[in-house]
């Protein structure tokens, strides 16, 4: 039987060495909470893994342009200790602050969160609220991937062989404006979402919605960009009746299955719920600043 | 077939052992290291038996690989007693009888020191989100919520 | 929920108590300091030189006929020593039955131990293998290649009842029944207990209520995996290191499923983490006798979680039907229970309990509870906490509850009005004597959580429940060391604290201080027989005999000083831990620790044993009351306060008293509001781990109240009660009951999760 191997790229041009080496059975280890299950059922067999987190730009948070580069492997414990990201994102950090128990935040990321690519990823919706966008490396070099776009079905990514995610860029918070993340589970905590629902919202001086971003979770084969939910909250003042039609786009938006954490005619109602309670506390947040 | 060989310290005692890639710090804290403290529950995170701190940062060794390891500080439940003083925790879990069968109380015992130093008074609320990692099925949780509340008093006159 | 609402928990030495030095005092227990520093070795904590790894190949198939399993790829792999099927264990016949509590068949474990003919529910091992490392031992499982034939399946009690249903076994013909069928079917008994005339009494009735209730299987969710080692050398003798609530059951078991005398195997307890009923049988053990004896090794054998779920407990989901009629002022007059459980692959749901337990808190004069036993492609069901009562309790208490509110009576009312008291006939047989139901519905009425307000979307509920309790045999020996210190020696695993409450008791009857007793838990080589762990009699039964060691070990402490002093026995005194001269002037005393010392010179040294077979234990009654929250646009429930209240006889510790009210009240939350086994078209377990078989976790309880209420059992002299069971019993309806007030709407089909609570609350509107 061949021995796994296992590699520790010190930086980005190590890793991409080792990945083209390793070929396709390599599968990076970040913070390991969902490798580590999948290697130990069998579900995945890989003959390298590469350890990604000696490389200092996946550890780093740093501002950039008013917003800020967060290391794809920064764990999630270490993020909710960075005040200043905390305070302009909020809605970024709830959701990844929501992976789990405290023992998981200590190793769970944001790139490993996204590219595990499971629908119900809680820090999805968030980062894809707040336009997030991600800094790719591979064989070919670097690029910018928005984050809705490297979820491609369950399990899949958008990421051709060789590439990882480096880092995520938050951009800089525009005034008058708040996010928020919520997630539907059944107990209080160490669930799997049934429904998550990530918004970001600018409001103007006079408070009238100028720009606005919905996403879900959990309820489709990927994390979704529900632009008309966004739409309906653009030119009001989020007042009830445009939390509603908020709502109704959500749950129109929906396409989630029946399986062991939800049915599909629950997840498409709660789903209106949550997107309208997620844009009251962006609301708040957007109103105080 | 070459195994990785692994420098780490563990309790504040330097330690070296072989492992293969796929073994988890938990395997090799129970099996190479003989460190039977730390409890296999699940091995998928959901249960909090094999907690352990990992350069003083809470997390489930059976979702780390035991190569990892290599060159940080793992502290575990055999090293929370002070020689033959007990932590405040362990002696308030006993006063408390915040155990019953007692396999989940080294993790949890791990769990809320590292809540205790990161937040050294907090509310019933707090410590119950803190410690929802760790799963009894024998308490309820009521006494253990008991036994950290009295620990982190007496912690805080210290 | 505040630390505030602690003011309202018992920590005072109790009334009930206070006549003792050490019953009802909160000492620190024995063998805490191994458990908090993690010292304390669990079943899988053991290791032995030159140990091999076992591993269990299990069916990926609900239901299948076994055509033929191929080892000889995996025997080839290099590392691997040993190879097991069914081929390997003896033939049980069908009239082997064992001895104990409830007759057991041995056929039937043997099959689920390791399957014969037939895989009967996705998990049931087929094979098993044991090798060097754990890595070759998962690639040698892999290498067992067995072929299928593989059948329709049924999970459902009431869809294998059909006359279509796949049937399972060839030779079940439904007991109970007159005419006895002459087909098989999966239905293996019919049980009917009950007195009266329940079609006169429903005449007689003025208000009726009837409703049919389901309830999913559950998992007893212990977080210790099933583990054990066994070694076994070339003269027969295999040892077995296990965690279990019964060493002798793990012997007996084990030595009839292998073929071997009793004598040829020592079962050695490990620390127990967690049971609830769930390990009081054997999976593993004979499986790795058997690899043991195949390979000359010694062999580690551990459960992973997703096999403990998929091969192990669970309990009995099923269905209920409960019909109940009254006079419109309370008056209980007719109420009837009819259950269909699913047993799992083999015989034997605990049906009848639920049929005995659920009408028996209440005086009625008609009474009837039918019982059906069904096997289905589920995992053979095992004991947890109260088998078969929660379910009952669950149907019947929701009833009452709903027969308070057509009453228009408060439900506490209602349940003291109909009580079962001393001297009422139980619907099951006896007649009670004291018991203390009426005191639990007391102190919950008089308790400020029964008259705290609530708020919008929030409810309260109530629910009572009944359990037997059991005595049995039991053996205890106590030795006195040089030093006047004592051991006190049981075979029964703490699955409790119950360490603590042997050596309080010793302590309480030799009159000496709890920290000079030791206990200690014995192997089977070393101890007398003693029944396993469960049924709530420990504190009772091997307290018991605990008691009588010790009385026999002061008879022999007196006598020593009658020597001593050239007395006769009469005239020596045992009190405070000294023989007292009462003819002496001077008040001639000598104390344990000096009789102790000397004991070479009056005759040798100085031990007691009692072996029994205890009878008297009382039963148990609890009454719960829970408020709940919901959310109304997602059904989301959370429980806000709880407080259990039961009586518990004598609480000789009560700490571990209150823990197991906590506990079992925990575990019935969960019951009722997300546990449950979920199973894919193909009978494939879907849901076997703690992500989504959901417990309680910490942020998903508040504070657990509880009252200990103290109405001794005549039948023990500390008037000790079992107290394990009873909690898990009315929480089911506590919660339901408290949605039903919170929502406005009755959910009758467990668990009450978010998306059955939300077509609930929508369909009302």
């Amino acid at each position: 039987m061949t021995q796994m191997q296992f590699e520790a790229p010190t930086s980005i041009d190590d890793a991409v060495r080792c990945l083209a080496a390793a070929g396709e059975s390599a599968k990076i280890l970040a913070g390991g909470t969902d490798l580590l299950v999948q290697l130990r059922s069998g579900r995945v067999s890989p003959e390298t893994i590469v350890d990604i987190k000696q490389i200092p730009e996946l550890r780093e948070v740093r501002e950039e342009n008013g917003g800020f580069r967060i290391g794809a492997a920064v764990a999630g414990a270490e993020l909710s200790e960075n005040s200043a990201v905390k305070s302009a994102w909020p809605g970024v950090v709830e959701g990844l602050d929501l992976i789990g128990s405290t023992q998981i935040q200590g190793r769970a990321s944001l790139g490993g969160n996204l590219c595990n690519a499971s629908p119900a990823a809680d820090s999805v919706p968030a980062m894809i609220a707040a336009g997030a966008i991600c800094s790719v490396v591979g064989p070919d070099g670097r690029r910018d991937v928005n984050v809705e776009d490297i979820a491609t079905g369950p399990g899949q990514t958008a990421l051709s062989s060789g590439e990882f995610v480096a880092s995520i860029l938050l951009p800089a918070r525009p005034p008058h404006s708040g996010d928020a993340y919520l997630r539907f589970i059944p107990r209080t905590e160490m669930d799997i979402a049934v429904v998550g629902a990530g918004v970001s919202l600018t409001l103007d001086d006079d408070g009238t919605c100028v720009a606005a971003r919905v996403a879900l979770g959990a309820v489709a084969p990927t994390a979704l960009l529900v632009e008309a939910a966004g739409a309906a909250l653009v030119g009001t003042r989020v007042d009830d009746a445009a939390l509603a039609n908020l709502a109704a786009a959500a749950s129109a938006a929906c396409n989630p299955i029946d399986d062991k954490r939800g049915t599909i005619e629950y997840r498409t109602k709660v789903a209106g719920v949550l997107a309208r309670r997620a844009a009251e506390t962006a609301l708040e947040r957007a109103r105080a600043n | 077939m070459a195994k990785h060989h692994v420098s780490a310290s563990v309790n504040g005692d330097p330690v070296e052992f072989l492992c293969d890639t796929q073994d988890t710090l938990l395997d090799v804290l129970r099996n190479n290291l003989q460190l039977t403290g730390s409890k296999e529950g699940c091995s998928t995170g959901d249960c909090g038996a094999c907690s352990v701190t990992v350069d003083g940062r809470l997390m489930c060794s059976c979702l780390v690989l035991g190569i990892e390891a290599d060159g940080r500080d793992i502290g575990t439940i055999e090293g929370v007693a002070e020689g033959d003083d007990l932590h405040p925790l362990q002696k308030h879990f006993l006063e408390e009888a915040a155990l019953q069968c007692g396999i989940c109380t080294p993790g949890f015992i791990v769990a809320a020191k590292a809540l205790l130093e990161h937040n050294p008074d907090p509310t019933e609320t707090e410590m119950r989100y803190w410690l929802a990692g760790n799963l009894c099925r024998c308490t309820g949780y009521d006494k253990i919520i008991t036994a950290v509340t009295n620990a982190a008093a007496e912690l805080r006159e210290k | 929920m505040g630390n505030e609402e602690q003011q309202f928990k018992t920590v005072k030495k109790s009334a009930a108590t206070s006549g003792y030095k050490v019953v009802g005092t909160r000492p620190v227990r024995p063998d805490g300091i191994e458990k908090v520093t993690g010292r304390a070795n669990f079943g899988a904590d053991l290791s032995l030189p030159g140990m091999l790894t076992g591993r269990i190949v299990r069916s990926p198939h609900a239901h299948a006929r076994i055509i033929s399993i191929k080892t000889d790829q995996a025997m080839a792999l290099p590392g691997v020593k040993a190879v097991v099927t069914s081929a390997d264990f003896p033939e049980i016949g069908p009239k082997q039955r064992g001895a104990g509590e409830a007759p057991i068949s041995f056929r039937d474990l043997s099959r689920n131990v390791m399957a014969r003919e037939k895989a009967l529910y996705d998990g049931h091992a087929v094979a098993a293998v044991a090798a060097t490392t754990a890595a070759i031992a998962d690639q040698a499982a892999a290498l067992i290649e067995v072929e299928y034939e593989v059948l329709p399946h049924v999970l459902d009690a009431r869809e294998a009842m059909k006359p279509d249903a796949p049937v399972l076994h060839d030779d079940i013909f439904t007991k109970g029944v007159d005419p006895k069928p002459e087909t098989p079917s999966n239905v293996t008994q019919r049980f009917q207990f009950g007195l009266g005339d329940t079609d006169a009494g429903f005449a007689e009735a003025e208000v009726v209520v009837e409703h049919d209730f389901t309830t999913q299987c559950v998992h007893q969710g212990y977080i210790e995996p099933h583990a054990c080692v066994v070694d076994t050398t070339e003269d027969g003798m295999a040892t077995v290191w296990a965690s279990s609530q019964g060493q002798f059951m793990v012997r007996n078991y084990s030595a009839t499923l292998c073929g071997m005398d009793i004598s040829k195997v020592r079962v050695l307890p490990a620390e127990i983490g967690g049971g609830f009923g769930g390990k009081t049988t054997v999976y593993i053990e004979p499986v790795a006798i058997m690899l043991s004896k195949k390979s000359g090794k010694p062999v580690k054998l551990v459960m992973g979680r997703e096999d403990v779920f998929r091969a192990t407990g669970p309990t009995s989901g099923g269905h209920a039907y409960a019909k109940i009629g009254a006079k419109k002022d309370g008056t209980i007059v007719a109420a009837e229970l009819t259950m269909e459980y699913e047993a799992g692959a083999f015989a034997g749901s605990p049906v009848q309990f639920g049929c005995m337990t659920g009408y028996a808190p209440y005086d009625i004069p008609n009474v009837k509870a039918v019982g059906y036993d069904v096997v289905v492609n589920r995992p053979k069901v095992a004991a947890y906490r109260a088998p078969g009562a929660p379910v009952a309790a669950f149907a019947v208490e929701s009833a009452l509850d709903d027969l308070a509110i057509k009453l228009n009576m408060d439900p506490i009312a209602l349940r003291e009005k109909n009580a079962a008291k001393e001297g009422t006939q139980a619907a099951y047989g006896p007649k009670f004597q004291r018991i203390g139901f009426v005191e639990t519905l007391e102190a919950a009425k008089d308790h400020p959580h029964y008259s705290a307000p609530l708020g919008p979307n929030q409810g309260r509920g109530v629910a009572s429940g009944f359990w037997f309790n059991i005595g049995g045999e039991s053996s205890a020996a106590i030795h006195v060391n040089e030093d006047g210190t004592v051991e006190v020696v049981t075979a029964n695993p703490d699955i409790g604290g119950s360490r603590a409450s042997m050596a309080i008791m010793a302590a309480e009857v030799l009159g000496i201080g709890v920290d000079r007793v030791k206990p200690l838990i014995a192997d089977t080589a070393s101890s007398a027989y003693s029944a396993l762990t469960g049924g709530s009699r420990v504190t009772f039964a091997v307290g018991k005999a605990v008691c009588e060691a010790a009385d026999e070990v002061v008879d022999i402490l007196r006598a020593r000083a009658a020597k001593v002093w050239d007395v006769d026995l009469e005239t020596v005194e045992w009190k405070d831990g000294a023989a007292i001269n009462t003819k002496s002037d001077e008040g001639e005393t000598l104390t344990l620790a000096q009789i102790a010392n000397s004991a070479g010179k009056t005759g040798g040294p100085i031990s007691g044993a009692a072996n029994i077979n205890a009878a008297g234990a009382g039963p148990g009654f609890g009454t719960h009351i829970c408020d709940v929250e919901i959310d109304p646009e997602t059904g989301r429930t959370s429980v806000i306060r709880y407080t259990a209240i039961q009586d518990v006889g004598t609480a000789i510790h009560p700490s571990y008293v209150e823990g197991q009210l906590q506990g079992g009240a925990a575990q019935g939350i969960g019951w009722a509001l997300n546990e449950e086994y979920i199973y894919d078209d193909k009978g494939r377990l879907q849901n076997g781990g703690f992500l989504d078989y959901r417990v309680p976790v910490a942020s998903d309880l508040p504070m657990i109240d509880t009252v200990l209420v103290e109405v001794p059992n005549p039948g023990h002299r500390f008037g000790v009660r079992g107290v394990g069971e009873v909690p898990i019993i009315p929480p089911l309806a506590a919660v339901a009951n408290a949605v039903a007030a919170a929502a406005g709407t009755r959910v009758n089909d467990l668990p009450i999760s978010p998306p059955r609570l939300l077509a609930a609350i929508d369909g009302a509107k």
